[in-house]
């Protein structure tokens, strides 16, 4: 296993035609969708490799003599606005815009320098011509058009387009800055939670995005469970929250270990801005922006893990900052767990599903078995034991299509596509 | 990564410790399992400020989680129990020992006042006297830090040790902050390369502990055992390709 083919981020673009991927390496890989044609019907949604380009490289801050690492936090899409695609990839210091554009035509007929490139002697060139276009195998280039770059102390762990697809955020620990998508020497520091006295930081920035509708308004998590919503039109440095969501504490259930699990790893509104979802160690959570003081739905992921917290803060599994996602419709929401399972809620019928993603267990086209975690003494033939699952085998990170039922899981370094089967 | 049969040996999970406090269980049973936790926060926190650029979310949490158990220890009483009794004095100058390891090679070079080191020299001359074998494996991973820089080890401090403690979670967090230029080569070229022996050094640290987990050290040890999403690396092969970069830049 190369550990620079970990993929660390999945994320499907506006139309769901374009899914792109970042690894540990800085890599980012770009699948597309194939077309439906009448001459291959079982091909529909097949995804296959559209472009590879290497994002970001490792690097050395010499000021700090600290190894910056070349890993990929976080990959955004721009809305596309013409025939290129763009997308936002950032590591845990710079954030790069790509375009990614096709090239299908070539220019034939130059004046100046022959078929092969080779510049023409001038006293050859007797006549004038007009090149012509002529077909050529499509050819796909990724180029960097904007490095955005020394606006962050700390690592960067989330990056938000906002709704005016003129403007993004970009958070660390302790800060969130906004910029403009056109100007790379300057961005605007928005959030700012770092102490005068770095010796009284209790609490760190986890996670931020926009909201999909009101290009004002953000929110961001943090690592003792809470989430604040901000607005930009109220002041210019957003540290007074609009809005501040915190669930009361459960006194019965509270350990050394409950401020580590309330620790939030990702929040994500859903696509009606209605509502927002948070990923904390054992439960996903779906607020409603109009009440604060707890959410309207909570989902235990696996609640079978509460009595191995210690174990698993000892093996650092406790620290695994999980993703959710949502479905097209908000219908559904999905998160990853261990053993590479990991779990679907449909909300208002409150039905869950665990799945595996593994080579072992799916073949391409067979339907998914839904899997069982044993919780009790007994176990029943298929369901696997608490014990025996492989904490190795995390889900961290999860996409859905923006319309359709397709998801995308990666598992380690593997990539796995699912699709609903239509009968 | 996730040892079977650990958590047999580490306490897991609300129901033990609700169980001590309804009295069922004997309570000196609670009162090492909250401080092997504690050791172990230390350790982490100590293994994070060693390498590369900590992951600062992680370090938070687990230093939230050391106050969480001062605090409480502070609260029953047993912060001054084990001030006054002479096995708990081995407890509390390994807790201060761990900051010593925790610092910076620079900081000690510049003379930095760090607390306690009176203490930590008693704890050692002690440990000489009572458990000859035990000590040993504590001589050889100390020996290392000693060589540093020995008039810094002369200080003697007055202060006490529950403020000791705090400090050293503050200089963590300070360190954390102010990385120097030089500290990495620093690390390479002051220190002694046993210090690096990891394996030898967290179990010389532990070995005059009670725990009765050390497998549980050997996962830290171990670098194979090292989450792979985390930040800290405790693979030495990492910091042998940091003296790569150095080297080659």
């Amino acid at each position: 296993l190369s550990t620079a083919d970990i993929i660390s981020t999945v994320e499907f673009n506006y139309t769901g035609d374009l899914l792109a991927t970042g690894d540990k390496g800085g890599r980012v890989v770009i699948f597309q969708r194939e077309q439906e044609t009448k001459s291959r019907p079982l091909s529909r949604g097949e995804y296959n490799v559209y472009s590879t380009f290497q994002s970001h490289e490792p690097e050395f801050d010499y000021l700090k003599s600290l190894e910056i690492e070349e890993k990929i936090n976080k990959i955004r899409w721009l809305p596309q606005q013409n025939a290129a695609h763009f997308l936002l990839s950032t590591n845990d210091k710079t954030i790069k815009l790509w375009k990614i554009s096709e090239r299908d035509k070539r220019a034939e007929g130059y004046n100046l320098k022959d078929e092969d490139g080779r510049l023409r002697e001038p006293f050859r060139v007797t006549e004038l011509r007009v090149p012509t276009l002529k077909p050529m195998d499509l050819m796909v280039e990724a180029s960097p058009r904007r490095t955005f770059a020394n606006a962050h102390t700390y690592h960067i762990n989330s990056i938000s387009v906002n709704s005016d697809y003129a403007t993004y955020l970009s958070a660390d620990d302790l800060r969130i800055n906004l910029w403009h998508l056109e100007v790379t020497n300057r961005s605007f520091n928005i959030v700012d939670i770092k102490p005068a006295n770095m010796e009284e930081l209790t609490e760190v920035i986890t996670a931020a995005e926009f909201h999909p509708n009101h290009c004002n308004v953000f929110v961001y998590s943090s690592s003792k469970g809470t989430i604040r919503l901000c607005d930009m039109r109220s002041s210019a440095l957003c540290d007074q929250h609009s809005k501040f969501f915190e669930e009361p504490e459960d006194p019965s259930s509270r350990s050394f270990f409950s401020e580590i699990i309330s620790s939030i790893s990702d929040v994500k509104f859903s696509h009606s801005g209605r509502y927002m979802m948070t990923r904390d160690y054992l439960s996903v959570k779906v607020w409603d922006l109009n009440m604060e003081n707890r959410p309207v739905e909570t989902y235990q992921v696996h609640e079978y893990l509460r009595s191995k917290l210690c174990s698993l803060y000892e093996n650092d599994c406790i620290f695994d900052k999980f993703e959710c996602c949502w479905n097209g419709s908000d219908s559904t929401i999905m998160t990853g767990s261990y053993n590479n399972f990991f779990r679907t809620f449909e909300r208002s019928s409150q039905r869950d599903t665990t799945l595996e993603a593994s080579r072992e267990s799916s073949k391409p086209r067979a339907v998914l078995k839904p899997r069982k975690v044993c919780t009790s003494g007994k176990r029943k033939k298929d369901e696997i034991a608490v014990d025996s699952l492989d904490f190795n085998k995390k889900i961290l990170h999860t996409a859905w299509h923006p319309t359709e039922n397709v998801i995308a899981v990666a598992a380690t370094n593997n990539l796995y596509l699912f699709q609903e089967k239509v009968n | 990564m996730f040892v079977r049969g650990l958590k047999r040996k580490c306490f897991d999970g609300e129901e033990d410790i609700e169980g001590t406090l309804a009295g069922i269980k004997a309570i000196p049973s609670y009162n090492i399992q909250r401080q092997s936790l504690l050791d172990m926060s230390l350790v982490k926190l100590q293994l994070c400020h060693m390498l590369v650029e900590p992951n600062l979310c992680r370090s938070v949490l687990i230093a939230n989680t050391v106050r969480q158990i001062q605090e409480e220890m502070t609260q029953d009483g047993t912060w001054q129990m084990i001030n006054t009794q002479s096995t708990g004095q081995a407890s509390l100058d390994r807790l201060v020992s761990t900051d010593i390891l925790c610092r910076s090679s620079r900081d000690q070079a510049e003379g930095k006042h760090v607390p306690a080191y009176g203490t930590f020299n008693k704890d050692f001359e002690s440990d000489q006297a009572q458990d000859g074998s035990e000590t040993m494996s504590t001589a050889s991973s100390v020996q290392a830090p000693r060589n540093l820089q020995s008039n810094v080890w002369e200080m003697e401090n007055p202060q006490e040790n529950k403020g000791n403690f705090q400090k050293s979670l503050d200089q963590i967090f300070e360190t954390l902050e102010n990385k120097s230029p030089n500290s990495v080569e620093d690390l390479f070229s002051e220190v002694d390369n046993s210090y690096y022996d990891l394996d030898t050094m967290l179990t010389g640290m532990m070995s005059n502990t009670k725990m009765g987990h050390c497998d549980s050290l050997e996962t830290f040890s171990s670098p194979t055992n090292t989450a792979s999403n985390s930040n800290c690396k405790s693979d030495l092969n990492d910091l042998d390709h940091i003296v790569e970069i150095l080297v080659e830049s």
